[in-house]
């Protein structure tokens, strides 16, 4: 039992080793580190915009999208989609609105562990927050596609207005309306945490890999 | 050694990777997507430096020519001209004459940019159509009798520190003797105070230079207190009055507990202005029929034209209205119809109130923007005439008189008060003024603007000879008062100036018997002899009196409500207004209640059902946040309109009376859906078929 465990977790790092490529050591759990700051300052920054333009809004619309919520012109744009039968904003990802901070936090949590574990089992930690911004645009994508192929046949400009599927990204159409939308800082931190996290994983198995070689090693010798 | 390097390489990629990492989503989105939206909308108002190429010179050539228009003419269309989504730099606030209204007009394009309700009901706004209890009538009742009408002559805008503070705007309605204040944030009137003395009146409205007070001076002489007395009676019984409407900027209303009034013998009392720095403390009101005239054509007595322009000397009355509040919160006040009234024996007793003599007849009185002069424009007189307030000051205290009134106020010595006259032509009425030193004055008999040279301090801002005519520009005709942009302030601002003409005569097409007033702007930039008319507004609603020119950027206008179910009479959240979920009609006995709410394109609920003679009371809210998206609500037989603002809280209570199908509808155009934004009023018939109630 003890063992299995030393072999998930991986062997610590003998003081005089720690002492002499401190930096070898360090960098993993730097990299992690930064990529967990960047994540939780994503939380309050938009993850999504989307601006509407039409000539009788010079001014533009806009949603903004947070991990957490909706903000922006969304009883304006809720209002105008009622006239092609849209249901409200409000109704999509409720789910994922209601847990996105908590996803957070555990990711956060998730790759905080990933520094203390020695093991190439480490990655299976840092797999949520790798690929969380994936699974961000592909949520948004599955929203927008049921939200625009659902509309209610009923809606006053049902006879203008077919289903479709709104743009994530990029500029799109409906009506007289043109949409601009784009991933926000809050998204790019995300990617920036991924990115950070594959690369502190790179940098994990420089320094543990040789160290688990090692123990399996002895540990064979043991066993033999 | 190998370790090192490995650690060196480690040190590049560590930096790489954050760099990678943080600058991609930095550089990668921007801020603020907002600003990056108008970004990429383009720049479709922004200005371009001209250079006109020969072929569009030939162009603008061929242009003016087939239309007549010469070089004056084209460089006034370009000081002008305003193109579209572009703003003006001004906002006139002007009074709408008997239309009862105020209208806003911007400048440099004079076009008209709403007019704002006061003492009339209006329509369009939904101002005084909101069923029987409507606080707009309540407001404008005498009586018991609906004045649904006024005659707004002078608007005043709020001050602070003399300047203007663009908060509230202030008019009086001479008809009826009434002061509205209307809030700028939503343009809309507030508040109708009634003097409780006198009838009808003139000087209204003026603010001291901190809004602490609105003046209203009087006008006809009556008994105070809608009194009765024969003209025979005239000196004995008949008063003159001003009234100080304390204002709680506060709350954005006069507090009438706080207001008190000064007797005046019954001179008839003109226009007021308050004085400020030097003058501050004062306020001076012009007077004529000195004479006590009383008039009677009928009899074969002079009539008043005449009777009340027989002496070359009226009175300018100066006020020290700091000492008066004084007196009055000591309680020297007496009290006529419930008002605090301080007596003309107790205004003399404490020193309140002097006369200073006045050429014939004056009009306006005008307060220099440093304060030190005051300047009386001499209507049946060629001059204006400067009155010093540091002579004023000293003439009182040491009580340089030239005698008493009939009724024991202090007259005193013309010489010694008098700073300079300065005869400028004909029919000289109103004085307003610019950032250069110069004086413009209204000249109605000439149908001129006079701008003329200020001594003092002033006489540095000018290469002109102090208290000297400059020039006149001719403008078409009778013009009555004037208003230089921000020109009765303690910081005018030169640039424009409106002639506010009573007569158009042949400036515009026929428009039958009935011509629209004339308001020109005339560029007074350029000092010297230049003074250019640039355009001319036809103002066709009512015959406008004076007029303010407010620099835009100063009024913080709402563009919606700030939160939805605003009550617009107390300027809060209604706990009343019906929220969504909560829409219906419930009933308690004959009283319906009706819980409505507006939103593109609908009305919730659809159909309300009522018996005849039900009580009903409507609420309804705009549940709407969109700049523009308005919505009425009419119920045509009933003489029901709203006017719902994005957000806007309203309550209409109307008795059932007339069975029959009654559809009501959004009045504004709203959406495409507009005529689908209706519904129906059922008013089942008490007893009979509904054939019956159709007979």
């Amino acid at each position: 039992m003890c063992k299995i465990l030393e072999a998930v977790v991986g062997p610590r790092i003998a003081p005089e080793e720690l002492r002499e490529n401190r930096l070898r050591y360090a960098t993993p759990t730097i990299l992690f580190m930064l990529a967990r700051v960047l994540l939780l300052i994503s939380v309050f920054l938009p993850y999504w915009h989307m601006e509407l333009e039409a000539p009788q809004y010079p001014k533009g619309l806009f949603l903004t999208a947070y991990v957490n919520h909706l903000s922006g012109d969304v009883r304006e744009i809720d209002g105008l989609n009622h006239y092609i039968g849209m249901r409200p904003l409000g109704e999509a990802a409720a789910f994922e609105r209601a847990a996105g901070v908590w996803m957070v936090i555990a990711m956060f949590l998730l790759v905080e562990g990933a520094a203390f574990i020695h093991s190439k089992w480490a990655v299976l930690l840092a797999v949520p927050a790798i690929a969380f911004p994936i699974v961000f645009v592909a949520d948004l994508y599955f929203w927008m596609r049921t939200f625009g192929l659902n509309l209610n046949p009923d809606a006053p400009l049902s006879a203008s207005v077919k289903p479709f599927v709104p743009t994530v990204i990029g500029e799109g159409g409906i009506g007289q309306f043109k949409t601009y939308a784009e991933m926000g800082t809050g998204y790019w931190l995300a990617v920036g945490c991924a990115v950070l996290t594959i690369a502190g994983f790179v940098f994990h198995r420089r320094a543990y890999k040789p160290l688990m070689e090692r123990m399996n090693a002895e540990m064979r010798k043991a066993v033999a | 050694m190998k370790t090192t390097e490995r650690t060196n390489r480690g040190r590049k990629a560590l930096l790489a990777m954050i760099v990678s990492g943080t600058a991609l989503g930095w550089f990668a989105s921007p801020a603020d997507a907002q600003q990056e939206g108008r970004r990429r909308r383009g720049a479709a108002q922004e200005a371009k430096a001209v250079e006109l190429a020969p072929d569009q010179v030939a162009q603008l050539t061929k242009i003016a020519n087939e239309r007549r228009l010469n070089v004056d003419d084209l460089l006034a269309a370009a000081k002008t001209y305003t193109p579209s989504g572009r703003h003006d730099e001004y906002v006139l606030f002007s009074s709408g004459g008997q239309s009862g209204q105020v209208f806003a007009i911007g400048v440099p394009s004079m076009r008209l940019l709403r007019s704002i309700a006061v003492f009339t009901p209006e329509s369009w706004q939904g101002y005084g159509f909101a069923g029987k209890d409507d606080p707009v009538i309540e407001r404008l009742k005498f009586k018991g009798t609906l004045n649904a009408w006024g005659d707004t002559h002078h608007p005043a805008l709020s001050e602070t520190k003399g300047d203007y503070d663009g908060q509230y705007l202030f008019i009086g309605d001479k008809a009826n003797a009434r002061v509205a204040v209307i809030d700028l944030r939503d343009w809309e009137t507030k508040q109708i105070v009634k003097n409780p003395l006198t009838i009808s009146d003139h000087g209204a409205s003026f603010v001291t230079p901190d809004t602490d007070y609105i003046i209203e001076g009087g006008q006809y002489g009556t008994v105070l207190g809608y009194g009765y007395a024969p003209p025979e009676d005239y000196q004995k019984s008949y008063r003159g009055m001003v009234t100080m409407w304390k204002f709680d900027r506060e709350k954005g209303r006069i507090d009438e507990t706080k207001s008190f009034a000064l007797e005046l013998p019954p001179y008839w009392q003109d226009l007021a202005d308050a004085g400020k720095l030097a003058s501050d403390g004062y306020f001076f009101v012009n007077s004529f029929n000195t004479e006590l005239a009383t008039g009677g054509i009928e009899k074969g007595n002079p009539p008043f034209e005449a009777g009340v322009s027989k002496r070359d000397m009226d009175y300018l009355h100066i006020v020290d209205w700091k000492k008066a509040e004084q007196v009055f919160k000591s309680g020297k006040a007496k009290t006529i119809n419930g008002f605090p009234v301080i007596g003309l024996d107790t205004s003399i007793a404490e020193g309140l109130l002097y006369f200073a003599p006045e050429p014939k007849s004056p009009h306006g009185v005008d307060v220099t923007p440093d304060g030190k002069f005051m300047v009386v424009a001499g209507k049946l007189d060629p001059h204006v005439t400067v009155y010093s307030i540091d002579k004023v000051k000293k003439a009182i205290a040491e009580k340089k008189y030239s005698g008493k009134d009939a009724y024991g106020v202090p007259i005193l010595d013309f010489d010694a008060v008098m700073e300079a006259q300065v005869e400028l032509g004909l029919g000289p009425l109103h004085t307003q003024f610019d950032n250069k030193g110069y004086a413009y004055t209204s000249l109605f008999l000439d149908s001129a603007v006079a701008r003329w040279s200020l001594g003092g301090d002033f006489a540095k801002l000018h290469s002109e000879q102090p208290w000297k005519l400059v020039t006149k520009t001719p403008v078409q005709y009778n013009i009555g008062h004037l208003s230089a942009a921000e020109g009765d302030t303690v910081s005018p601002d030169g640039n424009y100036l409106i002639a506010m003409n009573k007569w158009s005569v042949d400036r515009f097409l026929c428009t039958g018997p009935l011509l629209p007033q004339n308001f020109q702007l005339v560029d007074i930039a350029a000092p010297g002899t230049t003074m250019p008319v640039l355009y001319d507004m036809p103002v066709g609603v009512g015959e406008p009196h004076y007029c303010q020119m407010i620099k835009a950027d100063k009024l913080k206008s709402w563009p919606v409500y700030p939160e939805v179910g605003w009550n617009t009479h107390t300027q809060s959240l209604d706990p009343r207004a019906p929220k969504k979920g909560e829409e219906g009609v419930t009933r308690d006995g004959n009283k319906v209640l009706v819980k409505s709410i507006a939103i593109r394109s609908h009305f919730t609920p659809e159909h309300v059902e009522v018996n005849e003679g039900d009580i009903v009371t409507w609420r309804i809210v705009a549940a709407e946040t969109t700049q523009d998206a308005t919505h009425g609500f009419c119920i045509g037989a009933y003489n029901i309109n709203l006017s719902l603002e994005p957000g806007e809280f309203e309550e209409v209570t109307f008795v059932a009376d007339k069975p029959g199908t009654y559809p009501f509808y959004c009045t504004e155009f709203c959406s495409a859906l507009h005529l689908e934004m209706m519904g129906y009023l059922h008013v089942k018939p008490k007893s009979g078929s509904v054939s019956d109630a159709a007979h």
